[in-house]
């Protein structure tokens, strides 16, 4: 089971919306888009069912040109953000539709559909219409249709977002165990860092139409090819800031400045962005070492276990996110000390140069 | 502006209710002081939207009463209340300027327009709306057309207190969080009393100073985020707050410590004495488990099941004798493979008697 996309381009009256793209995703395992609105994700989606065509470029899928295949040719199942079920069905009816549409026989349609509805804890809700469901319901049964259709590729857009935190956070933890049951290609778009980490597998980081980067998530995560890369990973955004390279040392500006190490020292003189992810930057204590930066406080946040600071340093804007309870009032000048064990390197133009560790 | 007083607030949608479960909300005492961020956190359900609509006037409780300043006002409508309120979705007159709809609440209460200007002006500096105050709001995004809802709410002198209604639900994920500070930031500098309501533990920890946590029309805890992170005092909060939430086990008690799976754990209190017949738990939060060598005082033998990355964390799933035991390990330290042990910090291992805290002195 592969999919690949061998130079997809579409262009929409004269308009790019996907710019050439290619990608063999990962036979098993979650393929996630990541992006913010509109980076192109269910653009990308779309063209992988053959809901719609691409421009230029081939789509392949086992090995077979399958580019201009109309969706329904194809054995695809998609599921959406909105939930969506047949009103006027029931729940058991719902899951049966796509093996009724295929003309299985009665007994395998009983079998298939209370086995996918036990692995989705619908079993106690056969019987109900979508709209005697919770959200959390009503998109399982939506996430049953797609799979007891036992498609070989499964198209899932951001399918969670809709629902409450916590169920989010139970159905995430489910979601790589019910498509792990058999080989197939699934595709998963979502906005959030987090939940592709958490999800694993491989991301593709899309920003405006571009997939920026493709690899397994933490490698991604950890190494971003560029600046917009690190941001699409990133949540809290990454913090950035100029700096030039004079011989072994940063500097911010004349004054401040820190010695150069590891990796960075062999680096040509001259100037770079430096980025840091918020939570290797936190509130100074007297007599922690390391990197202080100095900044005007925006404003605080407290989660109870975290601290997220918003600050002005040199005109950016940038967070900081900790471990335990930091009180700062609005407008109050704060020290804060960056992990430069944990930076990255950028030139001008936003490519990666240099990370530290990791 | 006011300070808001609840007292006995019950409130059924049926015309003869006759138990606790034909109520929406079934018991709501609560004061919220002049001049506070305050939360209702909830999940879908639980009588947070009945508890707003209550307190704005758009719905009369079955019993009990509403006080502003001391004063009931549960014959008031919404207008005398003086209440602003931001919506889900943002409310703008499309075919007016950024200007004419902050403007609008302060003409209507025919202000004269040099105080109207000098109004617009502060509020649309406040919210970052300066540069775009001649543009049609049709022409904003869902983040500016809120921005407007919510500098509508500000430009009034004389509201009492501004009540949003999940107010971020169609701001874009990344947006979500410069919206929720700049809230914050707004609070910090007018001061007037917010009640934010969501069912979004980030938001709700991160905009109030006291978060009132519902669960099934009941309020089971008022707290500083702190307060509900450290010490909840139901299971709900305990695994409703966090991500992931706290760990419950099955636990007995004796002797000033509690027994889960045969092994002895210390707790935060120990002069403590839970009623015989109720159900007993022991709540941990992930964040402060950490592993510990084999023969480690206090030391609980566990089974690494499943790890998954974060970014920052690893969420490490861990089986203790057939109950699910989930440890945050920050990035970077290390996790032992297969067989470990665990010690659970004893100053936030808390007993649950019929899902409510068992502290020293409780009336059981």
């Amino acid at each position: 089971m592969s999919l690949s996309l061998n130079d997809i381009f579409l262009e929409v009256d004269g308009e790019t919306h996907i710019y050439p793209t290619s990608l063999q995703l990962a036979p098993t395992g979650f393929n996630i888009l990541l992006g913010t609105t509109l980076a192109g994700k269910t653009t990308l989606m779309r063209l992988m069912a053959g809901l719609i065509q691409p421009t230029s470029g081939e789509i392949h899928f086992n090995g077979q040109d399958v580019t201009g295949v109309r969706v329904q040719k194809r054995n695809v199942s998609m599921v959406h953000q909105q939930f969506i079920n047949y009103p006027n069905l029931n729940v058991y009816d719902n899951i049966a539709s796509p093996l009724r549409l295929a003309r299985k026989a009665r007994s395998e349609v009983r079998q298939r559909v209370e086995s996918v509805a036990e692995l989705l804890r619908l079993g106690p809700f056969l019987k109900r219409r979508p709209s005697e469901l919770s959200g959390g319901q009503q998109q399982r049964c939506a996430m049953a249709r797609a799979l007891v259709k036992d498609s070989d590729l499964v198209l899932l857009d951001e399918p969670l977002a809709n629902l409450d935190y916590k169920l989010r956070e139970e159905l995430r933890a489910e979601l790589p165990r019910l498509f792990a049951m058999r080989e197939r290609t699934v595709v998963y778009a979502t906005t959030e860092p987090s939940e592709a980490l958490l999800l694993g597998g491989y991301t593709a980081a899309m920003h405006e139409g571009r997939v920026t980067q493709f690899g397994p998530t933490g490698d991604i995560y950890r190494h971003p090819v560029d600046v917009l890369t690190a941001g699409v990973l990133s949540d809290p955004p990454i913090n950035t800031i100029p700096v030039v390279k004079r011989g072994e040392q940063f500097c911010f500006a004349e004054a401040e400045g820190w010695q150069a190490q590891g990796s960075y020292r062999g680096l040509p003189d001259g100037e770079y962005r430096f980025g840091i992810r918020p939570h290797h930057v936190s509130p100074a204590t007297d007599g922690n070492g390391g990197m202080l930066v100095e900044g005007t406080v925006m404003v605080a946040e407290i989660s109870g276990s975290e601290s997220m600071v918003h600050f002005k340093f040199r005109g950016s804007p940038w967070v900081s996110l900790a471990p335990g309870v930091h009180a700062f009032e609005v407008g109050q000048t704060a020290r804060f000390q960056v992990d430069v064990n944990h930076s990255m390197l950028f030139s001008n133009q936003g490519e990666l140069v240099a990370t530290m560790g990791c | 502006m006011a300070r808001i007083e609840l007292k006995a607030l019950r409130h059924s949608y049926q015309p003869d209710p006759k138990g606790d479960q034909d109520y929406a909300l079934k018991q709501v005492d609560l004061v919220w002081e002049d001049g506070g961020a305050y939360a209702l956190l909830g999940p879908s359900g639980c009588g947070k939207t009945t508890l707003l609509n209550i307190i704005s006037g758009l719905l009369r409780p079955s019993e009990g009463s509403v006080l502003f300043d001391g004063v009931e006002v549960n014959d008031l409508s919404p207008e005398e209340r003086q209440i602003a309120q931001v919506f889900q979705f943002p409310v703008v007159y499309d075919t007016m300027s950024v200007y004419d709809n902050l403007a609008f609440p302060l003409r209507n209460r025919g202000l004269p327009e040099s105080e109207i200007d000098s109004r617009v002006r502060a509020i649309a500096e406040m919210t970052d709306l300066s540069d775009m105050l001649q543009r049609k709001a049709s022409g904003l995004t869902a983040d500016g057309k809120q921005k407007i809802s919510l500098g509508r709410g500000l430009v009034r002198e004389d509201v009492n207190v501004i009540m949003f209604d999940e107010p971020l639900t169609v701001i874009d994920p990344h947006l979500k969080w410069k919206l929720r500070s700049k809230l914050k930031e707004l609070h910090q500098r007018v001061r007037v009393t917010m009640i934010y309501v969501t069912h979004d533990q980030t938001e709700a920890l991160t905009f109030a100073d006291k978060v009132v946590v519902m669960h099934d029309g009941w309020v089971v805890q008022e707290g500083t985020p702190v307060e509900l992170f450290e010490r909840p005092r139901h299971t709900f909060v305990g695994h409703f707050i966090g991500s992931p939430g706290m760990n419950l086990l099955p636990c007995e008690w004796a002797d000033g410590r509690a027994r889960v799976a045969g092994h002895l754990v210390q707790t935060a209190q120990a002069m403590i004495q839970p009623r015989a017949d109720a159900k007993l738990e022991l709540g941990i939060r992930p964040e402060f488990i950490r592993f510990v060598d084999a023969g480690a005082a206090g030391g609980l033998p566990v089974d690494i099941v499943n790890i998954r990355d974060t970014g920052r964390n690893r969420i490490v799933e861990t089986d203790l004798a057939g109950h699910v035991v989930r440890i945050l390990v920050n990035e970077g330290l290390p996790i032992p493979e297969g067989r470990a042990h665990v010690l659970f910090d004893p100053a936030y291992t808390q007993l649950y008697a019929d899902s409510w805290i068992v502290e020293a002195g409780d009336q059981q």
